[in-house]
């Protein structure tokens, strides 16, 4: 016979596949969003007093009147180089416009997604150890309130307590590179207090459901009916089911922390991807656009495909096949 | 026949109403007022939507009763207008979305087979991108019109209701009385909409609730960051934007149609929650 | 004093469930009351009774435990001296597992699936401190052995999902046994096995627990499973108490009515029919079928059924007797072979057949539950065929569907009821007239009958051939309980992992003689006399020591 494959790799290498083929898709998406759809991208840029001239010019000059298809492949091979191209509006190098703003949006959400990981399993199984109580509900309440709030609302009123009246963190995030690293936690102190508050909820939420679907299979009544304490109970018999849907949850929520990401770092002026994209989508500056969309397309993308393989692993009856 | 038509529609409100916790009923009653704000506005709104009324951000006063905003508009004028926008086009778009994805879901977990496989893949597909990152990239080439807004709104959201339009039909579609409809020989739209649509009401009407508070939210995160609708028309997103100057000042102003989304959006989850909690599954089978 | 002679004693056990419909306030209602009996050591008491009874119910709550919502509201709980009902949670978590175990009906589900079998199995041992780990293993080890599991050093290296339901029942027993308890609860154990699984199972359980002198609580509905093994038999209804005696008492001179109900069921047999002179209603030919490309379901099948007739269609789990109704219908397209109808050749897919092909076949469903909209009334849902294929309304189809329930034996007041209104047995009675209502030649019936209580069962078995009698419909009947095939049938189809291994008429087939496989199966099926298993294993020269 031949070689036996694990059928668990098999899977992990599909998977993989998958997210390249689905980036691929979502860069054809991008592409055909701003290039394919109704609205001069030359009229939006030179505006409505340019000259038929210049609005020619302008059109040659950005390589519209190649058809799409060519135009799409070039735009992507550039972009797998590294090569993204110069900015309409500033003429910078995007590429390097972008680096440098990457770092400070990872610097952020990773802080966050540090912060609010631990915390909300922490507060699920809290909230399911005191199941029904009075704990539990003030959980409950305060997560609903939490989940319906806008991100703006939140920081907002993070900054009019902290730094207005009582005025110990700073309302605008300014960090630079070479800053030392006390100073930059605490400029991001605010913003990243915001993101966490906001996946914190969600998270939670979904945790607690997920751990109480656990907590209501049938090899829990097993488990009590054989006497043992209840720690193990549900440390050595429910936590293993409910690492599956935690990571679920976890990686679901990290897709939030993606986008409210954008909107925090523009609350607290914060230099990073999210102010990047929102600047100059402003701007109509569309090769800044594209590149930074694909970029978080990307992360998003990579986050999916971390989860999915990790459940997986965490599923015996993949690892362990009959 | 409307007599009795009516009584019954009442009694099933009551009914519902009666069904709910008691923080869900606050929060209904808030949700038709602000609805009510919505539907009236020309006739309940103090002022005109672009009138100045005093200097800018006055404190509350007699005159002014939330005070007002960067130019001395009244704020809770442009509140009343700005659930009218919030309303109309979040409404819109979630109705847009329900219709698109409700139907697209229902139909996949109908049909099965190869139907299923292609429109679930569509929708991963639509789904891998993040809504706030793709609907950037479409508002940095189209303008921000209304019937703009409506379609990315409508169209990017409908991805999560067809997953859970999908998921439902699917579990509904596997009891023995939907096949037995299928060997009888009914067609799809009966299977469809006399089969599973009705034990379907309840989650669809929680996810409804759900899908239009996150339209609430997304136009407000839009109008905020500039790309939703556009001043001088009254928006609660754009007024946030329009005042957060103050907040370094101490004026409070921006925190105030910010705390109206929340309102609306809290009171939607409440009664969500309740209706999802109190329903009891499927069959509400009893084991042995 | 002298020394605790009863390793159970209870007295008066009442038992209340809280009720919840939605849009209503909660309520508590009783639903065990007043059951009293002593259990000695080493004795076996079977608790027999109908779905809700509350025998699960009962012997939990010999734990102290109440499954979903249960409490125990009154009367005292004695375990091996120990009241438990006033014990603290720790002194009661001390006894489960050590003096007390549990074994559950459902062994797939009662498994934690991310560990392996042995470790769960030794796990209440090591974690009461009885015994260390080297030597815990090594007794399971030789509780596997005992109970008949297949290489027993390697077996609890297994995951739940690697091994078979009756190996996982077999391991839950032998996890029971792991802390040597003085009693073991029993509930169901067999029930969701094969009869010719459950026949080895229930001998590897008593000798195992004779051996060790383990009393044991069996909870079971099937009297005959119970009279192999139990000494004394309880007989439950609705939570009440209706007959306590010894096996022998209860199975040969029971003395209340429901009692003697339960143990001489089936008393009816249905006439075979003779042989048809008319063409055959039905005919599939050559059947192969599968569900992907690897493993076929069904292999060279093939079958007549004529109208007014019985073909039944016996087999265990993995037969491929369900498929055989898929492929019939048309939801499962066969591989090679067709199936005909007066004749004439059916479309194999089922969306290329006409209406009126449709309509002649019918279909009955296992679980009435699941085959009823929960949203339809009962009118809706007889209605409809009229509807569909008859195009009546109006006037016409109140009076018709009216009709059909009085055919059913159910009055004209369930015309507006919804299926939550209805018991088991009138839920299963509306899904005949739902077939009926189509006026078929031939009515597919998938088990219809075991879901339901045996009484209950009973009643729709005559009324099925009551109406096939009217009819002169044909039908083909599913089923695994051979009891109810040798009662209604007038031929009988053998299946045994997709092929058919015996088939013919009635008289024929059930009778010697007989094929390895249609051997096995019959002399598996429990018969209501005690010493019943010890005559089969000793005839198939099985019993061991």
């Amino acid at each position: 016979m031949g070689i036996a494959v694990n059928p668990l790799i098999t899977m992990v290498l599909r998977r993989i596949a998958l997210s390249v083929l689905l980036l691929a898709a979502i860069s054809v998406l991008i592409f055909a969003g701003t290039e394919l759809l109704p609205g001069d991208v030359a009229q939006s840029i030179l505006g409505q007093t340019a000259t038929p001239e210049a609005l020619a010019n302008l059109r040659a000059e950005l390589g519209l009147d190649r058809p799409a298809h060519q135009r799409y492949l070039g735009w992507l091979t550039s972009f797998l180089q590294g090569d993204m191209g110069t900015s309409l509006t500033a003429g910078q190098d995007i590429a390097s416009m972008i680096s440098g703003r990457l770092g400070n949006t990872l610097f952020l959400a990773g802080w966050a997604a540090l912060i609010a990981v631990p915390l909300a399993i922490f507060l699920g199984l809290v909230a399911v150890h005191y199941r029904d109580g009075f704990v539990d509900k003030l959980i409950s309440y305060t997560t609903l309130a939490a989940i319906s709030l806008p991100e703006f609302f939140i920081g907002y009123v993070l900054v009019y307590l902290f730094a207005v009246t009582w005025n110990i963190l700073p309302s605008h995030a300014i960090v630079y590179s070479g800053m030392p690293f006390a100073e930059r936690m605490a400029a991001i102190a605010l913003p990243c207090a915001t993101l966490t508050l906001v996946v914190l909820a969600h998270m939670m939420r979904m945790t607690r459901a997920a751990l109480l679907n656990v907590m209501s299979s049938p090899y829990m009544e097993t488990a009590t009916l054989k006497g043992l304490p209840p720690f193990r109970i549900v440390f050595h018999h429910a936590l293993p089911n409910a690492i599956s849907p935690i990571i679920t949850v976890v990686v679901l929520n990290l897709a939030y922390l993606v986008v409210g990401v954008v909107v925090v770092e523009i609350i607290f002026v914060y230099p990073g991807m999210g102010q990047l994209l929102v600047d100059h989508v402003v701007k109509r500056d569309v090769p800044v656009v594209q590149s930074a969309g694909l970029v978080f397309a990307a992360i998003f993308i990579l986050l999916n495909m971390i989860a999915d393989i990790l459940s997986i692993l965490a599923n015996p009856r993949l690892r362990h096949p009959q | 026949m409307t007599a009795t038509a009516t009584t019954v529609k009442i009694s099933a409100f009551t009914r519902f109403v009666a069904m709910l916790s008691p923080g869900a009923r606050v929060a209904a009653v808030v949700l038709l007022l602000l609805l009510a704000a919505a539907l009236l506005a020309p006739w309940i709104a103090p002022y005109g939507e672009n009138e100045i009324v005093g200097e800018f951000w006055e404190s509350f006063s007699a005159r002014s009763w939330l005070g007002t905003d960067q130019l001395g508009r009244d704020l809770l004028t442009r509140l009343i207008y700005g659930a009218q926008n919030t309303f109309l086009i979040a409404g819109t778009a979630t109705l847009l979305s329900f219709t698109m994805g409700g139907f697209l879901g229902f139909i996949a977990a109908v049909s099965g087979g190869a139907v299923d496989s292609l429109l679930s893949r569509l929708n991963d597909m639509m789904m891998a991108i993040p809504t706030l990152i793709f609907a950037l990239v479409i508002l940095s080439v189209m303008p921000s019109s209304l019937i703009v807004l409506i379609l990315v709104m409508g169209v990017l959201d409908s991805t999560r209701v067809f997953r859970l339009s999908r998921a439902v039909a699917v579990d509904i579609a596997v009891f023995d009385f939907v096949e037995a409809a299928r060997l009888r020989g009914e067609r799809t739209f009966w299977i469809i909409s006399r089969e599973i649509l009705p034990n379907a009401l309840s989650p669809l009407f929680a996810e409804f609730g759900l899908r239009f508070a996150f339209a609430v939210l997304f136009l407000s995160t839009l109008s905020f960051l500039g790309l939703g609708i556009q001043p001088p028309e009254a928006d609660w997103g754009n007024m946030v934007r329009d005042n957060r100057d103050g907040i370094i000042y101490g004026i409070p102003a921006a925190l105030i149609p910010a705390a109206a989304i929340a309102m609306l959006t809290i009171s939607i989850n409440l009664i969500v929650d309740s209706v999802i909690s109190r329903t009891s599954s499927l069959k509400g089978g009893r084991d042995a | 004093m002298t020394a605790e002679q009863n390793i159970l004693r209870v007295n008066q056990l009442q038992i209340s469930a809280t009720e919840q419909v939605s849009g209503q306030p909660s309520r508590r209602i009783v639903i065990v009351e007043d059951i009293s009996f002593d259990l000695k050591r080493g004795q076996v008491l079977g608790l027999i009774g109908e779905s809700g009874a509350g025998k699960s119910t009962i012997g939990l709550a010999s734990m102290a435990y109440g499954r979903g919502g249960c409490e125990i509201t009154g009367g005292e709980v004695w375990l091996d001296g120990i009241d438990v009902l006033k014990a603290t949670p720790a002194e009661v978590s001390k006894l489960r597992g050590v003096t007390v175990a549990y074994v559950a009906q459902s062994a797939a589900a009662s498994f934690n699936p991310a560990h392996r079998l042995g470790e769960q199995v030794i796990e209440a041992a090591l974690q009461h401190g009885l015994m260390g780990r080297a030597e815990a293993a090594e007794f399971a080890i030789d509780l596997f052995n005992r109970l008949g599991l297949p290489h027993p050093e390697d077996f609890g290296n297994r995951y739940p999902h690697q091994v078979s339901g009756g190996q996982l029942q077999r391991a839950m027993t032998a996890m029971a046994m792991c802390c040597r308890p003085q009693l073991i609860v029993f509930d169901e154990p067999t029930t969701a096995l094969d009869v010719t699984t459950q026949i080895s199972v229930l001998a590897s359980i008593k000798q195992v627990i004779r051996e060790s002198n383990t009393a044991a609580l069996y909870i079971t509905h099937d009297l005959a499973v119970v009279a192999q093994i139990a000494d004394e038999i309880m007989v439950l209804r609705n939570g009440r108490m209706i007959e306590h005696g010894s096996t022998d008492q209860i199975i040969n001179h029971p003395r209340d009515e429901y009692t003697r109900s339960l143990v001489s069921t089936h008393a009816s047999e249905w006439a075979e029919a003779g042989d048809s002179d008319h063409e055959p209603v039905l005919v599939a030919s050559n059947i192969t079928a599968a569900y992907d490309k690897t493993n076929l379901v069904l292999q060279d099948v093939s079958v007549e059924l004529h109208a007014g007739q019985t073909l039944s269609i016996v087999g265990e789990s993995g037969s491929g007797k369900s498929t055989l109704a898929r492929v019939i219908t048309g939801l499962l397209p066969p591989l090679e072979g067709d199936v005909s109808l007066h004749g004439k050749l059916l479309p194999p897919k089922l969306k290329h057949r006409n209406k009126e092909q449709l309509r002649v076949m019918q279909m009955i469903y296992q679980m009435p539950d699941v085959a009823m909209n929960p949203r339809h009334t009962v009118s809706t849902i007889i209605g409809r065929p009229l509807e569909f294929y008859f195009g009546i309304s109006g006037d016409e189809r109140r009076s018709k569907v009216i009709d059909l329930l009085r055919k059913i034996e159910l009055g004209e007041e369930f015309y507006d009821r919804y299926p939550a209104e209805l018991s088991g047995g009138q839920k299963q009675r509306v899904c005949i007239a739902r077939a009926l209502a189509a006026n078929p030649e031939l009515i597919i019936c998938d088990e219809v009958t075991s879901a339901l209580d045996s009484l209950v069962a009973d009643g729709i078995l005559n009324l099925l051939m009551e109406l096939q009698e009217e009819s002169n419909v044909a039908y083909l009947f599913i089923t695994h309980d051979l009891a109810t095939v040798r009662a209604i049938s007038d031929t009988i189809a053998v299946m045994y992992q997709g092929r058919l291994v015996r088939y013919g008429k009635k008289s024929t087939v059930l009778e010697p003689p007989y094929d390895d496989y249609t051997e096995l199966l019959l002399s598996s099926v429990p018969a209501m006399e005690i010493g019943w298993l010890e005559r089969v294993l000793e005839s198939r020269g099985e019993l061991s020591n």
